[in-house]
């Protein structure tokens, strides 16, 4: 069954929360995968189950029924351990709300998985090279000036380069984007996708895009919709 | 890695959790102010018990004591071999003492102790508490003529001065017996003058009268017909005539009192005076007065026996307990006055035998060593710490008490950090949040939250013990701050006879109570800390 040449695989996957007396089925037995190199869109409506495939998929929640496949390998079953880690390595994400640190500045947010990573012995032999990796990212994203600012002196569209640089400081095999531009104005969201189009096209770095916006999801090479908790096929 | 990064940051952006651990840190202070003064008073009091106790007492149950001290005490080395450093001899006595102070009689419920002067100094520090610099260095029951210290040998920092003891000794009795005569013959002139006319001779009395009452006068309570002539009473009228009369050593020959004294007595300084409200000594006899002891005889039944005693010097142990209650007199004249000693041997009996040990003998051992020696049937073998049991292990009562109250402080202060915790918890959901969708674990999560814990501990019982260690040093001056403040004694010298707060800091508990205090933070950070590891990923990332 397990096809090589897929990075990240969704097979079948179902979620139900409990909300109330009730039960919500979110996800209702959903099959997705993504190609190394890929770049996907899942777009839906809200409600759909978007989000929620996207966390099973980067192992923030377990699926109740259904595998998720990293790699060729099954992913949603390992112990906690394995699956703290491969969060941290092999895995990116960025969220609509951006979710930085207010306590750390622009670079030290970027540095955060690597913080997490690290011990404090190994901190102090890999440190600079991180911290130089880290600042490249942020020049890179045009934030050279920015890198001790607080996350409440930055724009929308910074904080969103920050969680991005923060998203690939560690190397992950794919990034998951939630929403990455749902909080910002048309300019800086197109700033972002550029960014990811490019990062996709020149870096090779594979993406699953979460939009609930057609044109956003447009840029991507392939679009997947999602509706009440299953796969349109398009 | 991040732990610490983000407990560190969390320390520095939220000040409110410090306030929490102001608590911690009072309740620090107050532990080691608490303890250091505590110990300072418990250490003082053992001191000046066992400075009047020898390590060791020997007793005899009976008042009349054994006979034979000399073989006691041979029988206590054989049995308790190198320990012993030295041993002496006492006698016991329960006894009342009457003194004169403006006329009226005093009389008072003392311990009549004979000492031995030569052997006793080695057998505790005795000594080492009499009020004259020739006494301290070799006891002598002689009046000494004058050199009595002003000022209290054993307190560090000067006290109020005693300018009572200025003229104390053979010049205060002088003029004491020469006052006693203008005194008589004034009132026999007043006697004679109420039949016929006033004489020059009265005016002349009364002039040296005035001359002589100045002195005294600086003996607040002494200045009047202090003490003595033992003819006051009427029941012993027929005696005013011959007042000095002595009734030792050799009976029936009239003394001089200006230039003899009888047998020497030092009694505790607070049979003679008392401290009032501002620290200052006031006495009711001196140095060179006389006083009547009543005392029992030895024999069965024991009968009442009085006599007369010059007092020689002051004894001040700063135990309110002794000081107001022990008379020291020669061993020998007291075992004469009580017949103690066998007329046909001339064998001398003893109350008790006061043995010091060596250094770095057991107590306990030395004991119970002796207690096997000797039947428990006739002799009382305790150590000085068995004699006071009681009073020690009331004030480790007293401290161990204290210390689980003011623990409990610290307990409070620990509610306090857990509901300010919890506070933080929710408030950085969150964050959590994030941080577990970067692969942070449970357990590194929970770690973050009882770092914290451990920090604000560290920080509270860090600026708990400079703060307590501030107070403990300066203990004095802020006393004397706040009486100055308030105008009131805080801390009244005549009720706790010394003018210093005695503190001792045990580096021990200063240990234990910064490792409870800190230890108390972290408990108190657990719950938070569990409910942060438990937080849903996905859950904690949609909190705002």
């Amino acid at each position: 069954m397990t096809d090589r040449a897929k990075l990240l695989e969704a097979r079948g996957v179902r979620k139900s929360y409990r909300s109330g007396g009730g039960r919500l089925d979110v996800l209702r037995g959903v099959d997705f995968d993504l190609e190394p190199g890929g770049f996907v869109s899942v777009i839906g409506q809200s409600g759909s189950g978007k989000s929620t495939l996207l966390h099973l998929m980067g192992l923030l929640d377990a699926p109740d029924a259904g595998e998720v496949w990293l790699g060729g390998e099954r992913i949603d079953n390992l112990p906690a351990a394995q699956r703290d880690r491969l969060r941290n390595t092999a895995i990116g994400m960025v969220f609509q709300a951006y979710h930085l640190l207010p306590e750390l500045d622009a670079l030290e947010n970027v540095l955060a998985p690597l913080y997490v990573r690290h011990s404090l012995a190994a901190w102090l032999r890999e440190g600079a090279a991180a911290r130089a990796r880290a600042r490249g990212l942020l020049e890179r994203f045009g934030l050279g000036q920015r890198l001790h600012h607080k996350p409440r002196q930055l724009s929308g569209g910074e904080m969103q380069r920050v969680a991005i640089a923060r998203a690939l400081v560690a190397e992950p095999r794919v990034l998951l984007a939630d929403e990455p531009t749902g909080n910002l104005d048309e300019e800086s969201g197109g700033g972002i996708l550029d960014t990811l189009c490019e990062l996709n096209r020149r870096d090779g770095l594979s993406i699953v895009l979460v939009t609930h916006d057609t044109a956003i999801a447009r840029r991507a090479d392939r679009i997947v919709r999602l509706a009440a908790g299953r796969v349109e096929t398009v | 890695m991040y732990k610490l990064l983000l407990c560190w940051r969390y320390l520095r952006t939220r000040w409110i959790a410090l306030a929490s651990v102001i608590s911690v840190t009072l309740g620090v202070a107050t532990m080691i102010v608490v303890n250091a003064v505590m110990a300072g008073f418990s250490h003082e009091m053992q001191t000046r018990i066992h400075g009047i106790l020898s390590d060791i007492v020997f007793e005899s149950h009976s008042l009349s004591g054994f006979q034979d001290p000399k073989w006691h005490m041979d029988e206590i080395r054989r049995a308790a071999g190198d320990s012993i450093a030295g041993m002496t001899p006492t006698v016991a006595v329960p006894a009342m003492l009457s003194f004169q102070v403006r006329g009226q009689w005093v009389t008072r419920q003392v311990m009549f102790i004979g000492i031995d002067e030569s052997s006793h100094a080695a057998a505790s520090d005795f000594s080492r508490y009499l009020q004259h610099p020739e006494n301290r260095r070799q006891l002598s029951f002689e009046l000494r003529d004058g050199g009595y210290d002003t000022v209290d040998s054993q307190a560090e920092t000067p006290g109020p001065t005693r300018p009572a003891l200025e003229g104390a000794g053979w010049p205060y009795r002088r003029m004491r017996v020469e006052r006693e005569r203008l005194w008589r013959e004034r009132q026999e002139a007043q006697e004679r003058a109420a039949a016929g006319p006033a004489r020059p001779v009265d005016q002349q009395v009364d002039a040296v009268l005035a001359a002589t009452e100045q002195a005294p006068a600086a003996a607040p309570g002494a200045g009047t017909p202090a003490a003595q002539s033992e003819a006051e009473t009427p029941a012993a009228e027929a005696a005013r005539k011959d007042p000095f009369k002595a009734s030792r050593p050799d009976e029936g020959r009239t003394m001089d009192p200006a230039k003899e004294q009888f047998t020497g007595i030092v009694p505790g300084i607070g049979l003679a005076s008392f401290r009032d409200s501002s620290g200052v000594d006031r006495f009711l006899v001196l140095p060179g007065d006389d006083v009547k002891i009543t005392f029992p005889t030895a024999g069965t039944p024991p009968k009442a026996v009085s006599d007369t005693f010059t007092i020689i010097d002051f004894y001040e142990s700063k135990m309110s307990e002794y000081d107001s209650n022990f008379v020291f007199v020669p061993i020998a004249a007291l075992q004469r006055m009580r017949g103690m000693i066998d007329p046909q041997t001339g064998i001398p009996s003893v109350n008790s035998i006061q043995v010091k040990l060596a250094d770095g003998a057991d107590l306990e051992l030395v004991r119970d060593r002796l207690r096997k020696a000797f039947p428990a049937e006739l002799y009382a073998i305790s150590t000085w710490r068995d004699k006071q049991g009681p009073l020690l292990s009331a004030v480790d009562m007293e401290m161990a008490v204290l210390n689980i109250l003011l623990f409990m402080i610290i307990a409070v202060a620990g509610f306090g950090i857990l509901a300010i915790f919890f506070m933080i918890v929710v408030e950085k959901t969150r964050d959590i949040g994030i941080l577990k969708s970067l692969g942070a674990s449970s357990t590194g999560v929970a770690g973050i939250f009882l770092g914290y814990g451990l920090f604000l501990g560290a920080v509270g019982a860090g600026a708990g013990l400079a703060l307590g260690l501030a107070i403990t040093w300066n203990i004095n001056r802020i006393r004397a701050a706040v009486e100055w403040f308030t105008g009131e004694r805080v801390f009244d010298p005549s009720i706790y006879y010394f003018f210093k707060i005695p503190t001792i800091v045990h580096p021990a508990t200063v240990l234990w109570i910064i490792a409870g205090a800190v230890a108390i933070a972290v408990a108190a950070s657990v719950l938070p800390a569990l409910r942060a590891a438990r937080l849903h990923p996905v859950e904690a990332l949609r909190h705002d």
